[in-house]
């Protein structure tokens, strides 16, 4: 499904990505772990393809098309979802408006029709149900105000509403006590976990891993792989540290 | 040079939709301006000696002033003479029903999607009220809607020209009492040559049964639109006004001096909306509307209203601060403003709130976005009179920059002669994030319908306050002005 290779980027200049391959199939969730400072949202900021990012060695294709060529909408359009990190505040704009323009700009892009105000409003109140955020946080203007948990949740909501082939969760877990890290586990799980779906969960810790099952779990440390394996390397980074495992 | 003219106005066309002219005969009023012109355009009204002569004053004054240039513009000089001052589409003069209107008029006013014919709502909004339209072309009101229905209601909507002639007290009683002949430059100028525009009078306790709307187009070549609004609202009496206004794109600049006067007497209140689009010009600042308006409220009486509403996406240059003189005791000003200036558009515009009665309150609220190499200015003085008892007011200017050419300025005024008064004023400026824009595009939206989102966003107190017919009409227009502004 999403296969990079050789994949070097640099920001104003810096070369963050140091030449990283990894491939991703169709019903696999990987993991990437690593310390601060590692690449880690680098790679998920160039796989959304935000401007500022710049590639200069190698490539990124999803379903054999090549995913560089396009721009963060057309990417969205492709089926490729980032959750962020920090999920950003946009004053005045209700989330139902802004997740209904966004999806039937996808879906108008792949020559879809688009959901009626109805149907959209079904879809959401359905997605925040699941995920158990409050039906008037879709009404509120997008994560303003939220706190820390809530704006993750909403990366969910979002995503269930979206329903990509491909997300990138950068650190969905931070910020969450430990009754959303399971209910955002779920989420993820009964959103993504399917035959046709992958996911690349970037992570620090092996907590949110307990909830979601990698098939595969990747350390990533100055701009490369530098381990890959299955679930038990979580644990190994847990008990070890980064510098111990990864070096 | 002819060929490259055409496809930026192709590229500009896309843009700016209502850019079309009309090919319609029409009658000139002769080029120039002189005290004959101001006697041309008296006589094809039909107008009494006394309207002739207090636009004769007017224009005496005039050629007495000169033009201000304390805005943060930059106005070309402006030949006078080198315009036509009137310009009336060759129709029938009075026609019985709407029906009779000019088919190639009516035509224009279905493209721009306004509704001449009396339909119950504006295209393709469900559960709009119904909306009485004055439709001005060039320099003559071509048709008013529902005036049968409204005339029941006791509420007069008709053009100024026909006001003159059949309500001459009324008119007479209030005409330049809010804006005064000499008020300024533009204001004098218009008071000499109006040619029409808008008379409402909504009598004591009469709520308006409608939205009330006006319609402006300019359509001729070389011509100046100087309309004159006049609107009363008697005591206990509530109006909704509506105006919208839109030109072809032309390579020379035109001048559109307007003057609208709003009186508000006790418990009266009038909201007055405008969404303003005005051919801008090209994106290299060749063409559009100088845009020069005078308007004025009125609060005479106690615990009257006055709220202005403003969407400026048009014109070149935009020098506009509708007012509300609290006069009343208990008096309340309102002034919600979104000014988009894009390209070479320049814009100077915000309000006055004068407080001469007691317990008066006001509230500004103004968005200026900058894109492009324009400028944005806002301007607004708050006063407070030494005799004005517990006044308060609130101001908020927000602005947006979508470039990093383009300016954008906040220039507050206050002047306070009473302890009392209570005044804030809140400023922010800010620049569109690449995270707010990156965000959105990663969900599935372009650029432009990111900024678009955004925009609306940062609008939004102001957009909520139209009425929800032009609220659609508005948040499109911004998405629209803004094209091509990023990325």
């Amino acid at each position: 499904m999403l296969k990079i290779e050789n994949l070097h980027a640099e920001i104003d200049g810096k070369e963050i990505l140091k030449g990283l391959s990894l491939e991703v199939n169709a019903g696999e969730i990987h993991a990437i772990m690593g310390p601060n400072g590692a690449g880690k949202s680098t790679l998920g900021y160039v796989l959304g393809g935000r401007p500022g990012y710049e590639v200069t060695e190698g490539s990124i294709t999803f379903n054999g098309e090549d995913l560089l060529e396009k721009e963060p909408h057309e990417r969205a359009a492709a089926g490729v979802f980032l959750g962020f990190q920090y999920p950003v505040e946009i004053p005045g704009v209700s989330n139902v408006q802004f997740l209904r323009e966004s999806l039937n700009a996808q879906r108008t892009s792949r020559g879809e029709k688009p959901l009626s105000g109805a149907e959209f409003l079904k879809l959401a109140r359905a997605q925040a149900d699941a995920l158990g955020l409050q039906q008037d946080m879709l009404k509120r203007p997008v994560n303003v105000g939220f706190s820390g948990g809530e704006k993750k949740r909403n990366e969910m909501v979002q995503m269930g509403i979206i329903d990509p082939a491909f997300a990138i969760l950068d650190e969905t877990d931070s910020g969450l006590d430990i009754d959303a890290l399971r209910i955002v586990g779920d989420g993820i799980n009964r959103i993504m976990r399917q035959p046709t779906k992958a996911v690349l969960l970037i992570t620090h810790y092996q907590r949110l891993l307990d909830y979601v099952q990698p098939d595969r779990v990747h350390v990533l440390a100055d701009g490369r792989i530098t381990r890959s394996g299955g679930p038990e390397l979580a644990h190994e980074l847990e008990r070890q540290g980064y510098a111990e495992v990864a070096a | 040079m002819a060929t490259k003219n055409a496809e930026a106005h192709a590229a500009v066309a896309k843009k700016y939709e209502w850019g079309f002219a009309t090919d319609i005969e029409q009658d000139f009023a002769p080029k120039g301006l002189n005290e004959d012109t101001v006697r041309y355009i008296s006589a094809k009204k039909n107008e009494p000696e006394w309207m002739l002569d207090w636009r004769l004053k007017a224009f005496r004054v005039w050629q007495t002033l000169e033009a201000p240039d304390w805005a943060k513009l930059n106005v070309p000089p402006i030949d006078y003479q080198d315009a036509y001052y009137y310009a009336e589409p060759k129709v029938k003069k009075t026609i019985a029903s709407l029906d009779e209107l000019d088919p190639e008029i009516r035509r224009t006013y279905e493209k721009l999607g306004i509704p001449i014919a009396e339909q119950e709502v504006l295209a393709g909004v469900e559960g709009a009220r119904k909306v009485a339209v004055d439709a001005v072309f060039d320099s003559v009101s071509v048709a008013t809607t529902f005036r049968a229905e409204l005339k029941a209601a006791g509420v007069i909507f008709l053009s100024i020209s026909e006001a003159i002639r059949e309500y001459p007290e009324l008119v007479k009683k209030w005409l330049g009492k809010v804006v005064p002949q000499r008020d300024n430059y533009f204001a004098t100028l218009n008071s000499a040559v109006f040619s029409d525009g808008t008379f409402v009078y909504v009598p004591k306790g009469v709520r308006c049964p409608m939205e009330l709307s006006t319609y402006f187009r300019i359509n001729a070549e070389n011509t100046g639109q100087f309309e004159r609004t006049l609107i009363v609202a008697d005591e206990g009496a509530y109006v909704s006004y509506l105006e919208g206004c839109t030109a072809p794109m032309r390579d020379e600049n035109q001048l559109h001096a307007a003057v609208v006067e709003l009186v508000a007497m006790d418990d009266a209140e009038i909201k007055y909306s405008t969404v303003q689009n005005w051919y801008p010009g090209d994106e290299n600042g060749v063409g559009g509307i100088y845009n020069f308006v005078t308007k004025r409220a009125l609060c005479q009486g106690r615990n009257s209203k006055v709220s202005w509403t403003q969407v400026e996406t048009g014109s070149a240059i935009t020098w506009k601060y509708p007012s509300c003189v609290l006069a009343g005791d208990g008096s309340v000003g309102e002034f919600y403003s979104v000014a988009v200036t894009n390209n070479r558009q320049q814009a100077d515009t915000g309000t006055k709130m004068i407080h001469l009665g007691k317990n008066t309150k006001s509230t500004i609220v103004s968005k200026g976005i900058s894109a492009g190499r324009s400028d944005n200015t806002y301007r607004g003085l708050v006063r407070v009179a030494a005799s004005a008892e517990n006044v308060r007011n609130f101001t908020q200017c927000d602005s947006l920059l979508l470039s990093d050419q383009c300016g954008a300025h906040t220039v507050p005024y206050i002047e306070v002669k009473n302890p009392s008064a209570q005044i804030e004023h809140e400023a922010t400026t800010s620049k569109i994030s690449e995270d707010q824009l990156f965000y959105a595009m990663s969900r599935g939206l372009d650029a432009e319908a990111a900024v678009a989102l955004i925009v609306n966003g940062f609008a939004r107190e102001v957009l909520q306050q139209l009425p929800m017919e032009f609220a659609v009409e508005a948040q499109k227009l911004l998405g629209i002005s803004l094209e091509g502004s990023v990325g």
